[in-house]
């Protein structure tokens, strides 16, 4: 398990609200529901900000909690993402990765907290938020009786662009995401891989400030993840923020800048990715802090074939 | 394998009822309706034992090929087919398909239409326990015919899903396919019950029945009790025959159904089609519009419900000339209009978790319900006015077009503002992309009938003002009501509908996340 001094310090110091912003409600951090990890909430260990902040966080998350029925998903995250970063969230299956997105891009309504985006509140003003942002779901049906083209259009469309900027637009993704040959095709015809791009695709048509993609690298083949990396990589240098959530360390480490660890519906660590890993690899920290390692005793059978 | 397969069925029928008490009380409704049915054929049957032969002849050769037919048509217009054992699922077990079919096509006898056609069929043995050879032959003919019963029903349905789903059919033309498949059935039945009227004819009718498929096997009990040995004979090898074939055909069909994948590839296509996209106007409701109308086209699910469209005036058209009076025709276009209108109530659902995309662009709830009524209206509202005018022409009842043009254009627009209504707030069990639109929908069907009934419910309310017109116009003979009528509805209907759409959409963008949340439980 976590030594409490670890997870209180990192979380402790790394996810405390900026200056200046909205208060969140009721108790900064607090979490709703009772914590049953050996982690202490953010509040015990108020601290200093550990980086510093921009005015305004691309994405500031509130207290957001969600339990469904029993299971508490999500117990009371803060976490600011400053703008221009590329954000990793990291965390073991079953964290509560994708329902904290979830809440974070309007999809999922949380029980306690709020997000904002560029200082819109999600909640309050969604169609302002979403104006703002551009998010690719996990395990989510496309319309796949729709080419791939057709997709691309729906969303810019969908969005109230111009049919003009959205066709040239489309046109320049397809190609960016090396989907050309294939926007004739309905996206029902596509690899799983395809369909990430263009589901990534239809996140991007409307030039977002804040890209939140959830699991962007799951079956996709190596050249097109690092034809993405390459996209998302120029995005970020150009200004905008990306979010990914991922449970794997080593593109998480090598591909951004700032990271949050997330189990158990807390944040256990959070902030530059240098500030997390502590010189050790991200995974190495990863483990230690989330707690995992069982040797894999007892499953002497599966050697004497 | 026999037994495998059985026990799969069985213990697939009783999780049913463990997951809702609603699957409960549907199952005893339907058993005590079957056990009623099957309790007067067989009762009936006995009682034909001291009947004269020909009449007891006639009845069980058209009874059995009636209840042929039915095994194989009732499916198809139903959307009912039973694919509990879908045989697709049965693809990565390397079960040889040679073992896979009798214990299939047994399981296929496990639920209540099977024991209930089994039942019957026995029944026909006691009609001929006039000797112990006719009671024999009937004992065989009984099995032989409930198994075409079974054979045949798998037969079609393993074609027609596998045809559906197939991907190929992804344009308009799969819906004209379907359409003579459907339409097969009630014309048969129309036809042949046209014919009944005549009491004479219809010793005839089995006669030639006996020699085809449907009937051979039935007739089996009634050639022995006469004493044409030969005829019975050659029956007996039409019967095996038309088995041997019905059963090849449902294996090659399950073989084939075994290797292809739901959906296997469409051709790539270039860039630069934007469909529809191209034709709405480039606003959130156009091309909500754009994609609604676009799957109506290339969803079997859509165009599944598509197909009793043109099913309605051919059907009244028979049930008229039955009657000799064809005035029934007028209610064609209203219906139309009604089930067009209805069959939107459901739209959400039918975007299962694809919604997301709505949700994430933030588009507005007004423009997505009006995007969707859009599409439907687009072809529902030709469609209404041809079959409107067409019923006139048909009828020549030229005083109740208004009436009728009026009471259709209402239940249009009204039904589609309260669809709008009732898909922006609760979610139904519908098959989900991509399935067969004959797979029974996993999810809360209690809600989803509830819903439906409700809603008609509110929708014959609100359409109180047009009823009376019409009732009005019957009573009292008068053609002014006539024109009231015309007058009313399209001014109520379009009302209910913008106050549907607005509605619709102030609920979908206050309560769009959970609409999600649901989508996502049914999945």
């Amino acid at each position: 398990m976590i030594p409490p001094e670890i997870g209180g310090r990192y979380a402790g110091s790394m996810s405390v609200p900026s200056p200046g912003y909205p208060a969140p409600e009721p108790h900064p951090g607090a979490a709703p529901y009772p914590v049953t990890g050996p982690h202490p909430g953010p509040t015990e260990h108020p601290g200093p900000a550990g980086y510093p902040s921009p005015a305004v966080p691309a994405l500031a998350l509130r207290g957001l909690a969600k339990r469904f029925g029993d299971k508490i998903a999500v117990n009371g995250i803060s976490l600011d993402v400053p703008a221009g970063s590329f954000y990793g969230v990291v965390g073991p299956n079953g964290a509560g990765k994708t329902t904290l997105l979830s809440m974070a891009t309007g999809l999922l309504r949380p029980d306690y907290g709020t997000a904002f985006i560029h200082g819109v509140d999600v909640w309050a003003r969604p169609l302002e938020a979403k104006k703002l942002m551009g998010i690719l779901p996990d395990g989510v049906r496309l319309f796949d009786r729709l080419s791939g083209e057709q997709l691309l259009s729906y969303a810019g469309l969908l969005r109230g662009m111009d049919r003009a900027v959205v066709q040239s637009r489309a046109g320049e993704l397809l190609a960016a995401l090396d989907l050309s040959k294939d926007a004739g095709t309905l996206v029902v015809d596509y690899s799983a891989g395809m369909r990430k791009k263009i589901a990534l695709a239809s996140a991007l048509i409307h030039a977002p400030r804040l890209l939140v993609l959830d699991e962007p690298f799951e079956s996709v083949d190596p050249v097109s993840a690092a034809n993405i990396r390459g996209i998302l990589e120029q995005y970020v240098a150009s200004g905008g923020t990306v979010i990914v959530s991922s449970h794997v360390m080593d593109l998480v480490q090598r591909m951004c800048d700032h990271v949050a660890v997330v189990a158990a519906g807390r944040v256990l660590a959070a902030g530059t990715v240098e500030e997390v890993r502590a010189g050790a690899t991200l995974e190495e920290r990863f483990v230690a802090l989330v707690g995992g390692g069982t040797r894999a005793e007892g499953l002497e059978w599966l050697r004497t074939f | 394998m026999v037994a495998h397969l059985l026990s799969l069925k069985w213990r697939l029928l009783l999780n049913g009822f463990r997951r809702s008490p609603w699957q409960i009380v549907g199952i005893v409704a339907g058993a005590l309706y079957a056990a009623g049915l099957v309790l007067s054929a067989v009762v009936g049957l006995v009682a034909l034992r001291w009947a004269d032969p020909q009449t007891a002849q006639t009845v069980v050769v058209l009874g059995g090929a009636l209840a042929v037919t039915g095994w194989a048509v009732i499916p198809l217009v139903t959307s009912a087919a039973d694919l509990t054992l879908d045989p697709s699922r049965f693809a990565t077990s390397a079960i040889p398909i040679r073992d896979l079919l009798p214990g299939l096509a047994l399981a296929g006898l496990l639920g209540l239409p099977g024991i209930a056609t089994l039942i019957a069929a026995l029944g026909t043995v006691a009609t001929w326990s006039r000797g112990f050879v006719p009671a024999a032959g009937a004992l065989v003919g009984a099995v032989l015919g409930v198994l075409s019963c079974v054979v045949a029903s798998k037969v079609v349905t393993t074609a027609v899903s596998s045809l559906l789903s197939s991907r190929r059919f992804k344009d308009i033309s799969s819906i004209l396919f379907v359409i003579p498949l459907v339409l097969a059935g009630p014309i048969v039945t129309a036809v042949v019950g046209g014919v009944g009227d005549s009491r004479d004819y219809l010793p005839e009718l089995a006669a030639v029945v006996s020699w085809t498929p449907l009937g051979a096997a039935w007739s089996l009990g009634g050639e022995l009790d006469a004493g044409n040995a030969a005829a019975a004979g050659v029956k007996l090898l039409i019967a095996l025959a038309s088995l041997a074939v019905l059963g090849s055909a449902w294996y090659l069909l399950l073989g084939r159904a075994m290797v292809t994948p739901a959906y296997a590839g469409g051709g790539s296509g270039k860039a630069g089609k934007a469909g529809l996209f191209g034709i709405f106007p480039a606003t959130p409701a156009g091309a909500v519009a754009a994609r609604s109308l676009t799957y109506w086209m290339r969803d079997p699910r859509y165009a599944g419900s598509l197909v009793v469209v043109p099913l309605l005036p051919v059907l009244f058209y028979f049930i008229g000339s039955q009657n000799g009076n064809q005035d029934l025709l007028i209610v064609v276009a209203p219906m139309t209009a009604f089930l067009l209108a209805w069959s939107i109530s459901a739209d959400v659902s039918y975007d299962n978790t694809a919604f997301a995309l709505h949700l994430a662009t933030g588009v507005r709830g007004r423009d997505d319900r009006l995007g969707r009524a859009l599409a439907c209206l687009s072809f529902a509202l030709p469609l209404v006015l041809l079959f409107a005018v067409g019923s006139a022409a048909a009828t020549g009842r030229w005083e109740w077009l208004p009436n009728i043009l009026g009471s259709s254009l209402g239940t249009l627009f009204t039904g589609l503002g309260l669809a709008s209504v009732v898909s922006a707030r609760w979610t139904s069990a519908v098959p989900a992309p991509g399935e067969s639109p004959f797979k029974k929908p996993p999810g809360n069907t209690a809600q989803t009938l509830l819903v439906q009934f409700a809603g008609m419910g509110v929708m014959a309310v609100l359409l109180l003002p047009e009823i009376a017109m019409v009732v009005t116009q019957a009573v009292t003979g008068q053609a002014a009501f006539s024109w009231i009528g015309l007058a009313a509805g399209p001014v109520f209907g379009v009302g209910f509908f913008v106050a549907g759409i607005r509605l619709g959409g102030r609920w979908l963008d206050r309560r769009g996340p959970e609409m999600f949340a649901q989508l996502a439980d049914n999945r």
